[in-house]
């Protein structure tokens, strides 16, 4: 802008600095208290943001170790938090996959292919994505329950239960890719096509080795998205060898048992490398915001 | 590619057609399998008495099957997956959980009628007068020996048992004198236990003895007798339980009822009990309320923030804006679930780092969770701690297709930053905004995991029959129903759930709605 600034903006542009490092501190105040809690000793220790005597102690727990007290006795990890990682990442990744799978052929389809009631499919689907799950939890709940009671390998307290539950959050994917493969050119296909491709060859040898970056993004769309579920996997696994890391968490920050350091070791370990991850992907996962995708 | 869409001319139609059947009878061999097994999972639902689902479900891969063995329709042969499991996941439990509103789904009223009955004539009492005592033996590696042996008569029976065998007529024994000495020990036959539980033995008199216990086994006898009527008969002392659809339980004369119930339908009773219940009705709508005044005090603040955050950020003046951006987007990459939990050990009331500084500062130290109104103020603050990023991130974009000669225009006209940002940016921004905030109202109304995990609804109100937390809000109450408290509600859980459909079916065609009216006008 070619505005000419006058000495009034000079005391502005201070005014804004102040306004903007004192709001990340407030901002940021949590994620830094966490990462000091972890390494104080002792589950009620208080005191400064930067630690004046570390101890690796609920570290050692969350990695699943044991150490010993100071008092000479054993001191065993609370829970598998290790176990947990990976129940989440096991699911997330399976959940990923066949989410993956299932909205790019179903994009492919809205983006290339002509058939009836294509647009009413399209604004059902965005429809239905609305209403959220956690008011269908009853309703999952029994279909779970008593397909359990036929198929145990289907039933509560299974892996699989929780990965079938998640396949139906595909919409907002569909839209997704669907919009990506409206800006490839649809001349290259046809030309395969012209050149003796079959339908399913045009789509997985010609349009997908092209389209190879936006199943990455919805891969880690995703996996950020199952990763961090927590009503359904809340209802479906109850057992503590079965749960995620969203379930389990909660069980640190108990009222009769507080675990506030080992909880902040194992809140680290885990919630690091998906923030890792998701700062990683920001860029794609910025453009897709706008479309209306909120995160839990 | 200039040369845009060439039509499949018939020489590339033939010879496609010619390369299509490269191995057809794989293709076979795979439908084959999927049949077999899709006609199995059909089959064991039916004969588990699941006629409807069994119907579903052998529909639903009917039409699989007609879709990618024959040539119909090769769009469904892509959307098909998906959509199937777009109708299975997110249609079909909308539709049933507005169906289990009708039913008296819960946790006494498990079970289907028949599975209910068929508990119910399984149960068996034993004869005490026939109890033998039953002890295990091993007296080599690859013989197992059962001794039974009568309390009364000390006489002992024995026989050799073979591990696995799967008959369920009844073993013969024979009286020996000797005793085995020790058996194996509990642990060992608890291991066993499954084995044994199918085992029965025919003593010689001809009485039949059944699993009655770890250490007996007796003359065993069903507690219920089923008549023509379908009512049920004890066998013991003739009372006669009658099914009653009304209340889903078998009932005595007297009004006596057998566990478990079954589930039946009970109309709009769980709707009646919304409206009339007074016990009911009171903490029914202070939790409506609070959860529109939660939703809107939310979407009030983090847009407040937001755009307040996307403007000051947006000034071309200022240095680092970069930087300030990626440290305020962190609170939205960090996940949800830890985020949350991070707050509850942070707001603790007695060692809190927040109650900390307080102290420190002010000396004084909120109770942050057992005061309702304090919840609520803690449950809005993280709420925008966790919400702001979002709306600032959308802002951004937004002000970024400002056209920039406006401010120009502004700014020669001696304008200053608020009113730049009441006249200029605000009237321009909240129009492609809107819509989003009724997404972000929408989400924030069934913001499910925030509550369930920072404060479970509590503190409760008191002196209520169905327990409710103050700052429970409607889809965390309903779960609490469905799932925390002993009564397992499932039905009336249901119905309140059906309730918010039609609150969140408002909210989302006013969403789409603002939506397309937007892209029209673009």
């Amino acid at each position: 802008m070619a505005i000419v600034t006058g000495k009034k903006n000079r005391w502005r542009v201070w005014a804004a600095h102040a306004f903007l490092i004192a709001l990340i501190a407030v901002t940021l105040f949590p994620l830094l208290a966490v990462i000091s809690i972890s390494l104080r000793p002792g589950n009620f220790a208080t005191g400064s943001l930067i630690p004046t005597e570390i101890s690796f102690e609920h570290w050692k727990l969350a990695l699943g170790m044991s150490y010993m007290g100071a008092d000479g006795k054993l001191v065993t990890p609370p829970f598998p938090v290790l176990l947990w990682l990976w129940n989440s990442i096991k699911i997330a990744t399976i959940s990923a996959v066949l989410i993956v799978a299932l909205s790019t052929t179903a994009a492919y389809a809205f983006a290339r292919l002509r058939f009836k009631y294509k647009t009413s499919y399209l604004n059902t689907m965005l429809l239905l994505e609305m209403f959220p799950r956690v008011l269908a939890l009853v309703a999952i709940f029994a279909i779970f329950e008593r397909l359990g009671a036929h198929f145990p390998w289907l039933g509560i307290e299974t892996h699989l239960s929780v990965i079938v539950a998640y396949l139906g959050g595909v919409a907002t994917h569909i839209w997704t890719i669907k919009g990506y493969f409206e800006t490839i050119p649809q001349e290259i296909e046809e030309n395969a096509r012209v050149d003796g491709a079959t339908l399913w060859q045009t789509f997985y040898r010609v349009l997908l080795p092209m389209a190879v970056p936006i199943l990455m993004v919805v891969f880690v769309l995703a996996f950020i998205g199952t990763i961090i579920e927590y009503p359904i996997a809340s209802i479906l696994l109850r057992e503590e060898p079965n749960l995620t890391l969203a379930v389990g968490s909660k069980y640190y920050l108990q009222d009769q048992k507080f675990l506030w350091g080992d909880f902040a070791a194992a809140a680290v370990l885990s919630g690091l490398p998906i923030t890792l991850v998701f700062l990683f992907a920001q860029r794609w996962i910025v453009s897709g915001l706008t479309s209306g995708g909120v995160k839990g | 590619m200039s040369d845009a869409a060439v039509s499949p001319t018939s020489l590339s139609l033939a010879r496609a057609s010619a390369q299509k059947p490269t191995r057809p009878w794989l293709a076979w061999i795979a439908a084959a399998i999927a049949a077999v097994f899709a006609l199995y999972f059909v089959f064991s639902l039916y004969v588990a008495g699941q006629t409807l689902w069994a119907l579903g479900a052998l529909i639903l891969f009917g039409i699989g099957f007609a879709i990618y063995l024959t040539n119909w329709s090769a769009a469904a042969k892509y959307t098909f997956p998906g959509l199937t499991a777009i109708f299975i996941f997110i249609a079909l439990p909308l539709l049933f959980t507005m169906q289990i509103g009708f039913t008296n789904y819960s946790s006494n009223h498990l079970l289907s009628f028949d599975r209910a009955t068929a508990y119910l004539l399984e149960q068996t009492t034993a004869d005490e007068a026939s109890l033998h005592e039953f002890s295990l033996h091993r007296p080599s590696d690859s013989m197992l020996v059962a001794v039974l042996v009568n309390p009364k008569t000390n006489e002992k029976f024995k026989s050799e048992l073979i591990l696995n065998s799967s008959g369920t007529s009844p073993i013969p024994v024979v009286s020996t004198p000797h005793s085995l000495g020790d058996g194996l020990s509990i642990r060992e036959r608890i291991a066993m236990r499954d084995y044994v539980q199918r085992l029965q033995f025919a003593l010689p008199n001809g009485e039949v003895l059944s699993y009655a216990g770890l250490r007996e086994f007796a003359k065993v006898s069903p507690v219920w007798k089923q008549n023509a009527d379908g009512s049920l008969t004890r066998a013991e002392d003739g009372a006669v339980y009658k099914p009653n659809d009304k209340t889903g339980f078998y009932e005595s004369e007297a009004g006596d009822r057998l566990t478990p119930g079954y589930t039946v339908n009970v109309g709009f009773a769980n709707y009646a009990r919304m409206v009339s219940d007074e016990n009911f009705r009171g903490p029914f709508i202070s939790i409506f309320l609070w959860t529109l005044t939660f939703a809107l005090l939310s979407v009030f603040f983090v847009t407040a923030v937001g755009t307040t955050l996307a403007v000051i950020l947006n000034w071309e003046a200022l240095k680092g804006a970069t930087i300030y951006r990626t440290l305020l987007f962190l609170p939205y990459a960090v996940p949800g679930f830890i985020s949350i939990l991070v707050f509850k050990g942070l707001f603790n009331q007695n060692f809190g780092e927040i109650n900390t500084i307080l102290n420190a500062l002010f000396g004084i130290k909120p109770a942050w969770f057992a005061d309702p109104y304090l919840a609520k103020v803690m449950l809005l603050i993280v709420n925008v701690w966790l919400g702001f990023p979002y709306i600032m991130v959308l802002c951004t974009g937004l002000i970024k297709s400002i056209p920039a000669d406006l401010y120009e225009a502004s700014a020669i006209a001696g304008a200053g930053p608020l009113t730049n940002f009441f006249r200029i940016t605000l009237p321009l921004i909240i129009k492609p905004l809107a819509p989003l905030l009724v997404g972000v109202f929408a989400f924030n109304f069934n913001n499910f995991v925030l509550i369930a995990l920072l404060t479970d609804g509590r503190p409760d109100f008191l002196n209520t029959k169905v327990p409710a937390g103050t700052n429970d809000i409607l889809v965390s109450y309903t779960y609490r129903i469905a799932f925390k408290d002993s009564g397992s509600d499932f039905g009336l859980a249901a119905a309140i759930s059906t309730v918010v459909f039609f609150m969140v079916a408002v909210m989302a065609l006013l969403h789409l709605r603002m939506m397309k009216a937007n892209q029209e006008k673009r």
